[in-house]
């Protein structure tokens, strides 16, 4: 099983090359989106390049869980529900979500990914 | 004009790789009048011609019913310019497949000399959003992928030939029959 600075630095290579961003760019709590500049169809590039360095297969539910976030059971009036923010926990363990839980806007969800929890993701699938 | 940007294919091997022929010609508008009086042949068409080879090789794993899109050109290396009289060989690998989309390893040569080196990935537009959007005329295609010559070379990994979807030809038929 890799160390987390392994895990760290084969998700910083990836970033890198599938974003276009300098080295130093890659800290643990970049965003995605904000910091780095992600978009959408970079995700795809990104899953596909951790999957090959890390030898998993990453579900497209596990980053990107629109299933909970389109849903009216956990949605209301563009803001996540208590509900949905239980259930997002749920699905989404590797995530720090403190910030985003303050004001739950679903349009605000894009950019929570930090580097971090993309590390925290891998770590759990390599384990 | 159709922007048919290869010839026409000279192996295909399903889910694996593909390799396809392109000749330039200066009478060909976009080469003539991209840089009047010196003829050559757009780079952006021979990733474009890349694209349409590692694309219909990567639909075809699902009998051409996947709605895949060229998403975005992960790498890319140009050597040489492509000038009239060239005769570029396209092939194709695919690196990466899965529902949401592939990764295709190109390599453009003209003759021995490799030309160009491409890395291009491809979204399979899967949402339900899209449920209702064709990308393409099914009588249409096939009638490109007849042109194409990919029913002549193209196999199975067994070795077995790739025989044409009857969906294709079933429209193919109701486009030919008279009423």
């Amino acid at each position: 099983m890799p160390s987390n600075e392994e895990v760290f630095e084969k998700v910083k290579e990836a970033l890198i090359d599938a974003l276009g961003v300098d080295d130093d760019e890659v800290t643990p709590e970049a965003t995605l989106v904000g910091d780095l500049g992600a978009e959408s169809i970079d995700f795809l590039d990104i899953v596909f390049k951790l999957e090959k360095a890390f030898d998993i297969t990453i579900p497209r539910d596990d980053l990107f869980p629109d299933d909970v976030l389109t849903n009216a059971e956990y949605v209301q009036d563009g803001r996540v529900t208590e509900t949905g923010l239980i259930k997002l926990k749920e699905r989404m363990p590797f995530a720090d979500l403190t910030k985003f839980e303050e004001n739950p806007l679903v349009q605000d969800f894009g950019n929570l990914l930090t580097v971090q929890d993309l590390c925290n993701y891998v770590a759990t699938k390599v384990s | 004009m159709r922007w048919f940007l290869f010839d026409r294919f000279t192996e295909f091997v399903s889910g694996q790789h593909a390799v396809t022929v392109r000749s330039i010609s200066l009478s060909e508008e976009a080469i003539d009048e991209y840089v009047p009086g010196y003829p050559t042949y757009p780079s952006s068409l021979i990733v474009e011609g890349m694209a349409q080879t590692g694309g219909i090789l990567c639909t075809q794993i699902s009998d051409f019913e996947d709605r895949l899109v060229l998403a975005k050109i992960m790498k890319l290396e140009m050597f040489a310019e492509a000038i009239p009289g060239d005769l570029l060989t396209l092939r194709a690998d695919i690196s990466t497949f899965n529902a949401d989309g592939a990764v295709v390893k190109g390599v453009v040569r003209r003759g021995d000399f490799i030309l160009s080196k491409m890395e291009l990935m491809f979204a399979i537009l899967n949402d339900e959003k899209f449920q209702d959007v064709k990308l393409f005329e099914p009588a249409g295609l096939c009638r490109s992928l007849r042109v194409w010559k990919l029913f002549e070379v193209g196999v199975n990994p067994d070795g077995s030939p790739i025989k044409i979807p009857e969906f294709m030809l079933k429209a193919e038929r109701s486009e030919l029959s008279v009423s």
